[in-house]
């Protein structure tokens, strides 16, 4: 078994609010980051797949499949767009690290036939990072 | 659904490895430079990674506040800007950065409640690193 990172970036912005809750607990859980207006982010991604190495090829995977669907299933949708407005996944739930990452697990993982998803790590910013593995779904992926 | 987070935080102190179990000699062939008498210091990079289902409510697998509060006035207040060699945990123990690990993961795993702690992982140096994850940790 073998593993292959790829990287990629997007930027990004958001706000955390929960209409369930009162302005001033929005304002206490979420502070800084309930300011309506949005603030952005450079994501840093990573997307780890495992596999075997194909005898043939010598690849895990073709590095230029991943990217494309890297590109076309993540990018696309989330490069330079205020998540809660123009992201379904964040129409209802909050743009979280935690959120992002599952989301890209989940839009990622059926699309990527030619090799297994292993991990998902989305940096916010280099001091914060969330990782979310295929056994973090509880059969739900 | 599960998520893993992990927070950076950075913190600076000295130290010097030396064993009172070994003679003068065994000490410096073993620890060389870092054997100096007068310690030398290190920015640590420490890593704590905790996991747990995301909270529905907050999208969170635990508040931010509470690990940056909990990581700043445990750890780093203690051992930022302190020689390491003179604290009461390395009186018995040589400071190297596994043992500091170890004892990193002790205190967040005993005092953090908010989220499961799944790793400690300190950067002593660019070159070096080193991980514990609990006695039962892969």
């Amino acid at each position: 078994m073998v593993y292959l990172t790829r990287k990629a970036e997007f930027s990004a912005s958001h706000y955390y609010h929960n209409p369930k809750f009162t302005p001033d607990e929005n304002a206490r859980v979420f502070g800084k980051c309930n300011n309506p207006n949005g603030h952005g982010h450079n994501y840093t991604l990573e997307v780890t797949v495992k596999g075997a190495v194909d005898p043939k090829s010598g690849f895990v995977v073709d590095l230029k499949e991943l990217k494309d669907i890297m590109s076309r299933e993540v990018l696309d949708a989330l490069d330079h767009r205020f998540l809660n407005k123009e992201v379904p996944e964040f129409y209802t739930k909050i743009p979280t690290t935690e959120n992002i990452a599952i989301a890209i697990w989940q839009r990622l993982a059926p699309k990527l036939t030619a090799a297994q998803l292993h991990r998902v790590r989305v940096y916010e910013t280099p001091d914060l990072f969330v990782d979310v593995y295929g056994d973090d779904f509880y059969g739900e992926a | 659904m599960k998520a893993h987070l992990t927070r950076r935080y950075m913190f600076s102190a000295s130290h010097r490895l030396h064993s009172d179990e070994m003679s003068e000699e065994e000490n410096r062939a073993i620890y060389g430079k870092c054997n100096n008498p007068y310690g030398h210091g290190h920015n640590y990079m420490l890593e704590v990674t905790v996991s747990g289902p995301v909270n529905d409510d907050t999208g969170m697998v635990c508040s931010l506040a509470d690990l940056d509060g909990f990581v700043h006035k445990q750890i780093l207040e203690h051992y930022d800007h302190q020689n390491l060699s003179m604290l009461q945990e390395f009186g018995r123990q040589v400071p190297t950065t596994e043992n500091l690990c170890i004892a990193i993961y002790e205190i967040v795993n005993r005092g953090f409640r908010k989220a499961h702690l799944e790793k400690v992982r300190i950067e002593e140096t660019m070159m070096n690193s080193f991980e514990y994850s609990g006695e039962n940790g892969t």
